[in-house]
């Protein structure tokens, strides 16, 4: 065998190794899209009961609380960014933190300081790299987030929130996540998470339904409320989480896919060029047969 | 006989729902008792047991789950119990419980020790 055959075998088998491996995690994250899936859906009845809740108090009473309460003259923000921990997810981690870098430019320039608080590896990779402060960091549960690990995402944001400014607390707080829309799209959205807008939970519900009943509140309206608001931001915090880690299996499902295509053409251009040495290597050895052979015939021809 | 109906959530599950006579927990001014027909209500629930006094095709019954803390909210004859972590009694193991209760005795934790707590109650009050 030539020295370019054994070349071209050998990047074939190279190259079809890699792609069981990518094809190995398509096939994984694409079962755990699903099971992301019924996460979100397993938590809906939660978010929604605790949402009409809120509205409830929201048109029952009209009191006041630091979480819906907007400052006059914001000074901090807070921003909270969902990535992943680990990569091979295309472009998933990056556009997050693209969107991020877009959302704090933005309140720079509204002359607002920017905390960052990071969800991932990734992120917090990122941010480490350019010697960006970040105030707080989480890591370990992006593929798989439980309600524990939302609840102590939010406790310290919450905290900073209701925090006076001048004591290192913040007015505002953002979200950036990857908002799963389908299998095909996934699209990194920023919201404003607090101070939280009460009329827009309100219309949220009344959607669905008119009539507010008027509730009787144990103990005060004030209380309730108190007990509410945080548990509310936490089931945002938890399902924007159980979007992202969606988004980032449908992510990485597509960026295996394409790697495991682009291993298959490879492979199919590398087995044309190994073919097409072998019989360069074939032909080549028969001329030089039949040269040999016709230069002996000739040898013997002129000795007679 | 008028009913209500119940609708008891986790914030990663929905535990338990169906048809009711009586709903008793307890918020933080007391232990409350819902029937049909009751005014609208939104309390604040202090960790423990929630009785729910169920009808329905299978007769009456009582089922009792560990709730640790949360809402109850009371509208239209629907009532729901929201919780972030909310167990039905049968599914409480009894001796695993005790054991963590041991646990969090001799390590003084007090948070964990509650939890077991209130599991053991949930757990005892379905039992009687």
């Amino acid at each position: 065998m030539g020295a370019q055959v054994r070349i071209y075998k050998r990047r074939i088998r190279s190259v079809s190794a890699t792609k069981k491996i990518t094809k190995a995690m398509e096939m994984i994250s694409a079962s755990r899209i699903v099971k992301a899936q019924r996460q979100v859906a397993a938590s809906t009845p939660y978010a929604e009961e605790l949402t009409r809740a809120v509205a409830a108090v929201a048109t029952g009473s009209d009191t006041q609380h630091p979480l819906t309460t907007e400052t006059e003259k914001p000074t901090r923000a807070a921003v909270l960014l969902v990535t992943s921990d680990r990569g091979l997810a295309g472009g998933y981690s990056a556009n997050a933190i693209k969107a991020a870098d877009r959302l704090t430019e933005r309140l720079r320039a509204e002359g607002k300081e920017v905390d960052s608080y990071i969800i991932g590896r990734k992120g917090v990779a990122y941010y480490g790299f350019r010697d960006r402060k970040i105030a707080q960091s989480w890591t370990g549960f992006t593929d798989r987030p439980s309600y524990a690990d939302a609840k102590a995402v939010s406790g310290p944001l919450i905290e900073a929130v209701r925090r006076d400014t001048a004591e290192g607390g913040v007015d505002e707080l953002h979200i950036v996540f990857t908002e799963f829309v389908s299998m095909m799209t996934q699209n990194p959205v920023e919201k404003r998470m607090l101070p939280l807008s009460l009329d827009e939970v309100t219309r949220q519900v009344e959607k669905q339904e008119r009539i507010r009943p008027l509730y009787d509140f144990e103990p005060s309206a004030e209380e309730v409320l108190d007990a509410l608001l945080p548990r509310y931001v936490e089931s945002r915090i938890y399902n924007a989480l159980l979007q992202s880690a969606a988004s980032e299996h449908a992510a990485r499902r597509r960026a295996m896919k394409s790697a495991t295509d682009n291993a298959e053409d490879l492979i199919k251009s590398l087995t044309r060029l190994a073919n097409q040495a072998r019989q360069a290597d074939i032909t080549q050895e028969i001329s030089e047969i039949v040269g040999g052979a016709s230069a002996l015939a000739d040898a013997s021809a002129g000795s007679d | 006989m008028a009913e209500l109906h119940v609708e008891l959530v986790a914030a990663d599950r929905k535990v338990w729902s169906g048809e009711a006579s009586l709903v008793v927990a307890r918020t933080s001014s007391g232990d409350i008792g819902v029937m049909p027909g009751h005014q609208p209500l939104l309390g604040v629930l202090k960790p423990g047991p929630v009785t729910i006094r169920t009808t329905g095709e299978s007769g009456g019954g009582t089922v009792v789950a560990a709730v640790h803390g949360g809402f109850i909210s009371f509208a239209d004859n629907k009532l729901s119990l929201l919780a972030e972590i909310a167990e039905l009694s049968e599914e409480i193991d009894v001796q695993r419980a005790e054991r963590a209760l041991e646990r969090a005795q001799s390590e003084a934790d007090a948070a964990a020790e509650r939890r077991a707590e209130i599991r053991l109650r949930a757990a005892l009050a379905s039992a009687r």
